[in-house]
Parts: C-alpha cells; structure tokens; sequence
C-alpha cells in the first residue's frame, strides 16, 4: 500500500467511526446513550494518562487530581454565571498550571516515590475540597446549573461534548506519536540519562507531557461535573479513577495510539455487566479483572499475539 | 494540657510505628507497594476482636492468634500470588495488590458488615504528672512497641533476619551466597501481616474499626515511610511518632478535620526535599 492510499484510507475510516459515533448518538435509548458517554470519558481520560503513563513509562496515579479540579474549576466558573464552553475552557486552562506546578515538584522522583507522591496528590486535593468550605461547599458537594432542553436533548449533547474530548485527545496522542516530541518521551521512558545525552532537555520534556495530560483529563472532568450537574469530594477525587484508568490502558496495550481506547471499550462493557449482576460484588469483581490482566495479558490486548508474552523478564521465579 | 496532647500523640504514633513498619519492610525487601496493607490491618483487628469477645479469650491471647493468623495469610499470599510479579515494573505490583485489596476488602464488608467494631476493655486509667491515661491504651501502646523492638532485635540477631537484610542489600548476591529469597520473601511478607495485625489489634482499643477504614491506615503507613525512611524499621518508629505527635497539635492549631492534609502534605514535602526520609540513607527505586 502506497503512502496517499493508506492516508487516504485512513482518513475515510476516521470519518466513518465519527459518523457512527453521532448516529449512535441520535439513535440510542437512554441507557445506551449514558453508557456511550461513560465510555467516550474513559477513553478520553486514558488518552490523557497514557502521555505520561505510556509514552513517558512515569506510574502516575494523578489522574483523580486533574479530573477532580477540573470538574471544580468548571462547576465553580459555571455557577458564577460562565457559560458552558468557558466554564471548560477555564478547567483545561487550570488543569494545565496546576499540572506544571506540580509536573515541577513531582517529576524529580521516581518509580515508587513518583507514584506515592502523585496519590498523595489526590488525597491532599480531596481533603482540601471536603474542608475549604466557603469555596468548594465542603463534603456536601456543589450542584451546577441544568443545561436547557429536554433530558434527550441534554443527553446528546454530552455524548457528543465527551466524544469531541476523545476525537481532541486521540489527534494530540497521534500527533505526538509521530513528533519528535514524543521521541524525546521515548527516550526518557527507556534511559533518562541516555536521553540527557543526546541533548534532549529531559525536564522539560517531563513537565510538557504532564501538562498535556493534566489539560485533556482537567477539561474531561468539566465536561462530567457539567453533566452530572452535582459534585463531591469523594465522588471526583476518588482514588478508584487514579487505579482504574492505568488499568484500562494496560488492558488495551500502554504506550500505543489505539490501545487506551481498545483497553477503556472492554473495560467499561465488562464493568457494566458486572455492574448489572453482582451489585454488591461490585469492587470484588473490578479486583478479579485487574488481577486478571496483570497476570495473564499485562501487555494489553493489542499484543496478545505477539512474541514475547512473560511476565517477569529475567528469571527469578 | 500540652503533656495530655504529647502523650496522646505518643499513645498513637507508637500504634502508627508498628502500623508501618510491616508495610515498610515488605517495600525495603520486596521491592513493593502493599496496597493490602490496611485490609490486613482491619483483618487483624477483627480477628483479635471476635477471639476475646466471641471465644472469650484474654485480649493478649487474642491479638496472639491475630498476629498468627495474618502471617500465615501473608505468607500464602506471597507465595502464590505476590511472588509472580515481585521483579516486574512497579507498576504492575502496585496495580496487582490494589486489585487484591478491592477483592480483599469487599470480601471483608460481606463478611463483617460496615458496622464499627472496636475492643471494649475496661482496666480503668491512670493519672502520672496530670495526664489521664487509659490503661487499656497504654497496654496497646506497650504491645505495639514491644512488637516493633523484637522485629527490630530479630533481623539483626536471628538467622532468618540477616538473611531478610541480605535479600533487602542485594538479592542477587544473596541468591548466589546459598539463601532461598523466595523462602525469605514469603517470610518478610508474613512479618508484614502480622505487624499490621498487631496494629490492628492495638488500634481496636482505641478507635472503632470497620472494614471502610482500610484505605485510612493505607494512608498513614505512606506517610509514616516517607517520613521515616522506606524500608527502614527505626524510620518507621520515628516517623510513626513524629506523625502522631504532628497529628496532636495539627488538630489543635488548625482543627481536628485537617489532620489528614497535615500528614499528607508534609509528606510531600519530605518527599521533594529529602525523598531519603529523616532516618533513611538510601531510597530503593
């Protein structure tokens, strides 16, 4: 196949799965409609920690941070009177100095610390919203102002709004798939010392990348406080998400353009038939699908077919 | 006043020592993050606290059998599923025992109910120098320490201790000088347990525990390694003590509800400025 043709074909493709995606959108029932919505979240948030998560190789458990301060700075703009697309537009903006003030203080350490230090992040974050009460409304959570038009309508459009975040984050993760941008995040997930070498600026690298992410899953946790129209504290800074979305990811294939939407789509459909069988099993089941993917396809379901499959490189069993 | 506030946050953060320092053991040795640490915590505690008041058993006795069970159940738990992923990225341990933990902990709520149990023992309390202290706690404090000195007296003066603190330097050489790490690994992750038992026992005179308060203790044993060091046993005491006492006056100059985002925020400064912690040498990665 000749480059034009594959772009060609490309292209076609991308415009047949967005026309899909709103005909699904026009045409579904509820259920199927909140559920296409929660997916387009999931995706859209893996997109985001795969930058970090993937690309760069750092362990962050971040995202329920960025997600949650997004639905706050989104949720607190609108019910100052901001309409909608500013009260995202704010969130992403926040999203992105919040992620390179701490990108600057967290991305010094590594391994173990990175990753403690980024789920401290979120229970610090939690307990400041659960006790700043003049301004967050305290553990009894805000509500945010119901968008105009009949539930269907509202519906639609949210499902729409979470699908753009997608399409947004899936053209930023291609885009910097093939720059040398993310060149530069290989290499740092392979040797950082090596990639200081060939006179690559390893931090601030680092700190892009973190800023990238901390945007897309900012401005995705606006989108959700605008549709759920009521948060709290435990609701969107909830460790949960920090776990989950890396989960997704790896069950898809991390560090790959296609995986963290493969790995969020058979994730979600397996939480909603959990969901639907074993109410109260719920988090046990989660537990026996990551324990499920780590030992049996750790390197997503994208690879299952090639060469090397084990787990634990050298041989210390 | 200020001595009633000192010795409570001592009372606690001895509690909070033995809490953590099973939790940094098995990180120095193992190389891992136990996500279980706190259901192993609540695990504990329930044990202790259906042996004295189901069977009637004497508390010490109950918190006994508690420590016992739990390193059987660390120990199995090591073998057959921990072990598999013990040289994988950090990554994929840490996500395995937080699945662990979610299927752990859920087991635990069916089981247990969410309800709020704690260990009524009524000895009365002690005045010294104007500060009232129950003696059931001290009693908690006591065993907490003394759990937390043998650990410490045992891996520097029993066969299998040096061999944990060979497989901690160096596994590889450790391989290669004849000691089985895997046996090792297994016993380490056993020790784990069982201190976070006896944490549990303790802290069920102290607070009412239910299974809900799994990722609370998870928390405080984060903060209390970074604190004191990760991997390091005396770390661990001070910096269990240090977050007790911080605790204690935490809540008096900002309010009890802050007390959480104290620790944690310190932690993050201990983290940045000397990620090595205030007795640690070396972090592991």
């Amino acid at each position: 196949m000749t480059a034009p043709s594959s772009t060609l074909l490309r292209g076609v493709s991308v415009l047949i799965v967005c026309g899909a995606v709103i005909a699904f959108g026009f045409s579904a029932n509820n259920y199927l409609l909140q559920a296409g919505t929660t997916l387009a979240m999931s995706a859209a948030l893996c997109l985001a920690w795969n930058v970090v998560g993937g690309f760069m190789g750092y362990p962050s458990f971040a995202t329920a941070a960025f997600f949650g301060l997004g639905a706050y700075v989104g949720g607190l703009t609108q019910d100052a009177g901001a309409p909608v697309f500013l009260a995202w537009a704010a969130a992403a903006f926040g999203g992105a100095v919040f992620a390179a003030l701490l990108g600057s203080v967290l991305l010094g350490l590594r391994g173990h610390y990175f990753a403690i230090g980024t789920i401290a992040v979120v229970e610090v974050m939690r307990e400041i919203a659960n006790n700043w009460e003049a301004v967050t409304g305290g553990a009894v959570g805000i509500n945010i102002p119901i968008l105009p038009g009949t539930p269907n309508e509202v519906g639609i459009f949210f499902y729409l709004a979470m699908w753009a975040m997608v399409a947004i984050a899936f053209a930023i993760t291609a885009l910097i798939a093939r720059s040398k941008f993310g060149f530069a995040l290989r290499c740092v997930r392979q040797n950082e010392s090596a990639a200081r070498m060939v006179g690559i600026n390893v931090f601030a690298t680092k700190v892009a990348a973190f800023v990238i992410s901390g945007l897309m899953m900012s401005a995705t946790g606006a989108v959700y406080a605008s549709m759920v129209a009521f948060i709290e504290p435990k609701d969107v800074f909830n460790v949960l998400l920090s776990i989950e979305v890396p989960v997704m990811v790896m069950l898809g294939g991390a560090g790959t353009i296609a995986g963290p939407l493969a790995g969020s789509a058979l994730y979600v459909m397996l939480r909603e038939l959990v969901w639907v069988n074993f109410i109260n099993f719920h988090s046990a089941i989660l537990g026996i699908i990551i324990i499920a993917v780590i030992y049996f396809i750790p390197r997503g379901v994208l690879r299952i077919f090639s060469r090397r499959r084990r787990l634990v490189p050298d041989g210390a069993k | 006043m200020i001595a009633q506030y000192i010795a409570n946050g001592l009372l606690i953060g001895s509690l909070y020592a033995c809490l953590a320092v099973g939790f940094s053991l098995i990180y120095g040795v193992l190389n891992i993050i136990n996500v279980m640490h706190g259901s192993f915590v609540v695990l504990g505690a329930y044990v202790t606290i259906y042996c004295t008041q189901m069977l009637g058993l004497s508390p010490i006795i109950s918190a006994l059998i508690g420590c016992a069970v739990m390193f059987a159940f660390g120990y199995l738990v090591q073998r057959t599923l921990i072990n598999q992923v013990v040289t994988a990225p950090i990554f994929i341990s840490f996500t395995l025992t937080f699945g662990l933990d979610l299927l752990l902990n859920n087991a635990m709520i069916q089981a247990f109910t969410a309800t709020p149990r704690s260990l009524i023992l009524d000895y009365g309390s002690v005045v010294v120098a104007g500060v009232t202290l129950s003696v059931a706690r001290l009693g908690a404090m006591v065993l907490a320490l003394v759990l937390t000195g043998l650990l410490y007296w045992l891996l520097r003066h029993s066969q299998m201790g040096r061999a944990i603190i060979a497989v901690r330097m160096d596994h590889h050489a450790a391989r290669l000088l004849g000691i089985r790490v895997e046996r090792v690994y297994a016993v380490t992750f056993g020790i784990g347990a069982l201190m976070a038992a006896a944490a549990g026992g303790a802290m069920a005179v102290v607070f009412p525990i239910t299974p809900l308060l799994s990722g609370v203790f998870l928390g405080k044993a984060f903060v209390i390694c970074v604190l004191g060091g990760l991997g390091s046993v005396p770390g661990a005491l001070v910096g269990g003590l240090a977050l007790g006492l911080l605790e204690s006056f935490g809540a008096i100059a900002f309010g009890p509800q802050w007390s959480t985002t104290v620790g944690f925020a310190l932690m993050i400064i201990v983290l940045v400025v000397r990620p090595s912690g205030l007795v640690g040498r070396r972090g592991f990665e």
